[in-house]
């Protein structure tokens, strides 16, 4: 098909289709029902800083609306070697931005040819949010240990940042920060760090009904990277006490008849797939 | 939402010919090649992002201009955008999509991707213009 408009297209965001959207809306809420949204994690993430770097933690169920969509997905995103980053907010979104700063991260890495800092991806993502001004719904956690040592930022859809020792996210902050601010020490071990960041993400699955399924963890030492996934699953499917299938013989056969049916084979062709 | 409101905008940003009405060759719309024309749609953006997004990189290329201009002088900002300029100039025939490789190492474009690489990549469009009318729009006998 031609297009009879003389401007060269250019790449990016499209808004062609928003007035036909909005129109559509409209017209949806006038016979009472709405439009589709776009499917949330509805998270519980945290992370902490301890002795030896840095711990991120997140559950793993994504909701759409009201039903669980997703029982077992990764919250984690690899960024660099040494940065990882948590996701909350529309799935979609935190996908993509993280991919690409994942991308842009080793591009400039290439460029300076040193390892990235933790920093960098922060300004990045706060840039590229701000400039959409919050319509990318994603808030993030981003984790990581580089030449200056393990530091934690937050950064909300909006781009606004925190750099703290511990944070939460998502819609199961609250349950998560009460744990940390609790039980919180700096330079705890690494075996009591994971323990806290299991039970703030706990709290957020039993307390958030947005989040759910297992704890995934992940920690980052100057020296190794542990993605631990699946490390606890505090919610396991409840098991059947008895079996509900029915008797064979517990419905009564009254009649049978027993009709055979005879087929000749006509015609026989074969067909040779190209499978190279 | 930006709260310097949607008027100043308008007002400071290069002026955004897409959202203009569509005048033709005499002035006045050109129903055959645009369709029929709506004020709403022409005066308001359908979306909040819709203008800053337009507007984006020549307001990013203003400020970093104005920024060397201050620094360095008058001189660094001519120089630059004498070979922006020349760089502009190398496409491809007006229908086909171009790499546009010499501009994006100047902006410094070409190790970073944005969304402008991943979504609506120009090259993997579904739909083209017309030969004959983008290239009699080119030389200006349209």
């Amino acid at each position: 098909m031609l297009n009879t408009s003389t401007k060269t297209p250019t790449g990016g965001f499209s808004f062609e289709n928003t007035r036909r959207n909005a129109v559509l809306e409209a017209n949806l809420l006038e016979k009472g029902y709405s439009a589709p949204n776009a499917r949330k994690t509805g998270t519980t993430i945290a992370g902490l800083i301890f002795k030896d770097g840095v711990i991120l933690g997140a559950d793993t169920r994504a909701t759409d609306d009201m039903v669980v969509a997703d029982k077992n997905c990764m919250k984690i995103h690899y960024i660099a070697p040494k940065i990882y980053c948590c996701g909350a907010g529309v799935a979609a979104d935190a996908e993509v931005t993280t991919q690409m700063m994942s991308s842009n991260v080793e591009l400039h890495s290439l460029s300076t040819g040193r390892p990235p800092l933790v920093a960098m991806v922060t300004r990045q993502l706060k840039q590229m949010l701000f400039r959409y001004q919050g319509h990318i719904g994603s808030s993030l956690i981003v984790g990581g240990v580089d030449v200056n040592g393990a530091q934690l930022y937050s950064v909300y859809p909006h781009g606004s940042y925190d750099k703290l020792p511990f944070l939460t996210m998502g819609s199961g902050a609250a349950s998560a920060i009460s744990v940390f601010e609790d039980r919180y020490k700096p330079n705890m071990e690494v075996e009591e760090a994971k323990q806290l960041v299991r039970d703030a993400i706990t709290a957020g699955i039993f307390c958030d009904l947005g989040s759910g399924s297992n704890v995934d963890l992940c920690v980052i030492t100057e020296k190794t990277v542990d993605y631990l996934r699946g490390y606890d699953q505090p919610v396991q499917k409840g098991l059947r006490e008895g079996t509900y299938r029915y008797k064979p013989g517990t419905t009564a056969v009254l009649t049978k008849t027993v009709t055979p049916l005879t087929l000749d084979v006509v015609d026989e062709s074969v067909q040779v797939m190209d499978t190279e | 939402m930006n709260t310097r409101g949607l008027r100043s905008q308008l007002k400071d940003s290069v002026p955004v010919t897409g959202l203009c009405p569509q005048a033709g060759p005499y002035g006045v719309q050109d129903s055959l090649r645009r369709g029929f024309s709506s004020v709403k749609n022409e005066l308001l953006p359908s979306h909040p992002l819709e203008l800053s997004e337009k507007n984006f990189q020549l307001n990013q290329d203003k400020m970093n201009f104005n920024t060397l201009r201050n620094i360095q002088g008058l001189h660094a900002p001519l120089k630059l955008q004498m070979e922006y300029r020349a760089a502009r100039q190398i496409q491809r025939l007006p229908f086909l999509p171009s790499s546009n490789l010499a501009l994006d190492t100047l902006r410094g474009a070409d190790d970073t991707i944005g969304f402008e690489d991943i979504l609506n990549d120009p090259i993997q469009s579904e739909m083209m213009g017309d030969p004959h009318i983008m290239t009699e729009y080119k030389l200006g006998v349209l």
